[in-house]
């Protein structure tokens, strides 16, 4: 057998799953996402309409609800990951650090259904926030804090939080200490080290994180469905909508493919400048 | 009780015959309910599986993509009877075969359920889309004078809107009063209006089991578009959570149930059928763990504690359906602009 022949023998069966599963269902969407419904009944053929929907105030607002919360999602979650993962990373014995990462994992043991749902119980005007708030005299009244972007964005940073922190964890431990030392003799501060030396290694497993943060986090339907109250909805709640009762497929697969088209930017985005191809 | 009845008929299952029937049902949550289920098991050897759905789009889409044959039985949304029956999707049921006589005469929906004399699917199940509230937090009497008073001042950030269009428009259609039946895009501006007040005043808009939750933890007082299925389960726990017919009307919500024209059992799926429509069968899905609602066969009665009919509030029935209108079956034009005006109301 040639080269070629076990190359492709090899390849093949990676290459099979990803069209039957990938290729083949993308094209059903892609052809779905120009057909049209007339009534009830689904109509083939080259229609721009459902593109031409995304005009619509209250979609093109899901557009911008949806970025909005990813972006913010995800900045916060890098932001409390880091400090975690270099704690993990630096101060925790290696012998515990296994331990720490696991308890790191425990959100991810959990039903994502179920976390949210707690989350509701947590936030609600009864719940223990507003308790401790009303105990400590913080406020004199429940605050409103579930069904708000706030008990959306809560959610997910708990659980993206850990996600980044293994991501960044795995980046800092792959530094060799000596680059930090070498920093200190040429006489460099700590914050220094951090901004020129420690950060930009690090940044192929930030990057890595926060566009996994990205993709899950615009892609969710169930945590702003059940957190956020449905005060403003996001791109995959519309979408839901579209399936839920009337079953219409066309106009939930264009919008499937502008999400999917975010998705498609941030990676380019992530990989020009950041070179996540690389990690 | 629910894990040894649970456990006995899986027991039952092990021990009947090779030959055993199994029949396949796509169904809402209240069908899942092991007290329910089991005695049918039991008693007939014929073993169930289940299948969840929600949204008639979602079970047309699970049927479009099965291999013929491979769904007996289907639970669906009364009004969207019409549509599936259009579609050739479901088996005419054996005349006079089904204790209809004994429905609720309200909830028989024939116009919806039989097509030229014959008869594709029965009502099992229905309820109202009404006010559910807590009755330890706000006064009654508010709640039935109906949406207006929910308009107040004194009940911003305090309301929870169902998340279902169909029922919450129709609820403002009553307001309005109009005739849910008859509604035309016309009717949509005033609607509008009714229900951006409405989402101006409330804090969340959920499906069950938010509303559920909202309402019980305090997070809101009323569920606008709640009822018995929202409130009765809980009732036994939190007597304050209850539910009323305001004066000026309700809509009424319906589930149907019927054998596809492709089942490869269609004998053990009609006798499913008739098992869910008798007494004993409708009083053990009235009073399911995902959702209570009323029985279609008034016979049910019988089979329910008094705890169980007062939760109902199964003697003021009466008075109840005479201020019910059915919630709207709009045609597939005028349910694209509902559900745009929805969206909007909750883009707001």
């Amino acid at each position: 057998m040639s080269d070629r022949a076990r190359g492709w023998g090899l390849v093949a069966p990676a290459l099979l799953w990803t069209t039957a599963f990938f290729v083949v269902p993308f094209a059903v969407m892609a052809a779905m996402s120009l057909a049209r419904l007339d009534g009830r009944e689904l109509i083939w053929g080259v229609h721009w309409d459902n593109y031409a929907q995304l005009a619509q105030p209250h979609i093109a607002r899901a557009v911008v609800v949806s970025l909005e919360i990813t972006l913010t999602v995800t900045v916060i979650s890098v932001l409390l990951a880091y400090p975690l993962a270099a704690i993990i990373a630096f101060r925790v014995p290696e012998r515990w650090q296994r331990l720490a990462l696991l308890l790191a994992l425990l959100p991810f043991w959990t039903s994502y259904v179920v976390r949210s749902y707690s989350w509701l119980l947590v936030l609600s005007r009864q719940g223990i926030v507003n308790q401790a708030l009303l105990g400590l005299g913080i406020v004199q009244e429940p605050v409103t804090l579930a069904n708000t972007r706030l008990a959306t964005v809560t959610g997910f940073v708990h659980f993206f939080t850990m996600l980044l922190t293994l991501t960044i964890y795995a980046s800092l431990r792959q530094l060799p200490p000596n680059y930090a030392r070498a920093a200190a003799d040429l006489g460099a501060s700590r914050l220094r080290t951090f901004v020129h030396v420690i950060l930009p290694l690090t940044l192929p497993g930030i990057v890595t994180g926060a566009f996994l943060t990205f993709v899950l986090c615009i892609g969710d339907y169930v945590t702003p469905q059940i957190l956020g109250g449905n005060n403003e909805l996001t791109l995959p709640q519309v979408i839901m909508v579209q399936l839920g009762r009337r079953a219409d497929f066309p106009l939930a697969s264009a919008l499937a493919l502008v999400l999917m088209g975010l998705v498609a930017l941030a990676y380019l985005l992530s990989s020009r400048w950041l070179r996540i191809d690389r990690v | 009780m629910t894990m040894l009845r649970a456990s006995a008929a899986i027991l039952a299952l092990a021990a009947a015959p090779a030959s055993a029937q199994t029949i396949n049902a796509l169904v809402w949550c209240d069908h899942t309910d092991p007290e329910f289920l089991a005695p049918f098991e039991e008693a007939t050897g014929i073993r169930v599986n289940l299948r969840e759905y929600e949204g008639t789009g979602a079970a047309l889409a699970l049927l479009e993509q099965s291999r013929p044959g491979d769904w007996d039985v289907l639970v669906i949304d009364g009004i969207d009877v019409p549509r599936v029956v259009e579609a050739g999707l479901m088996a005419p049921l054996p005349e006079g075969d089904l204790p209809v006589g004994d429905f609720f005469p309200e909830v028989v929906m024939e116009a919806s359920t039989t097509r030229d004399g014959v008869t594709y699917a029965v009502t099992e199940k229905w309820g109202y889309n009404t006010l559910s509230f807590n009755a330890a937090r706000v006064d009654p009497a508010d709640m039935q004078a109906g949406l207006g008073a929910l308009l107040d001042e004194e009940y911003r950030g305090r309301i929870a809107i169902y998340d279902y269009y169909l029922p919450v428009i129709g609820l403002a259609a009553v307001h309005l009063g109009l005739d849910t039946q008859t509604l035309t895009a016309d009717d949509l501006p005033a609607i509008r209006e009714v229900l951006f007040a409405l989402r101006e005043q409330s804090a969340s808009v959920g499906e069950v089991v938010a509303s559920q939750t909202a309402l019980a933890t305090g997070e809101v007082d009323v569920v606008v578009g709640g009822g018995e299925w929202l409130t009765a389960a809980l009732s036994a726990e939190q007597p304050e959570l209850t539910w009323t017919i305001p004066d000026e009307g309700a809509v009424l919500w319906t589930q149907s149930i019927g054998v596809l024209a492709d089942s490869r059992n269609p004998e053990a799926a009609l006798e499913f059928v008739r098992y869910v429509v008798s007494p004993e069968g409708q009083a053990r899905l009235a009073t399911s763990s995902c959702y209570w609602g009323m029985p279609a066969n008034r016979m049910a009665g019988e089979h329910l504690t008094e705890e169980q009919r007062a939760a109902l509030r199964w003697d003021e029935q009466d008075g109840y359906l005479a201020r019910a209108q059915l919630y709207p079956a709009p045609d597939a034009a005028l349910d694209a602009a509902m559900q745009d005006l929805w969206l909007e109301m909750l883009q707001r």
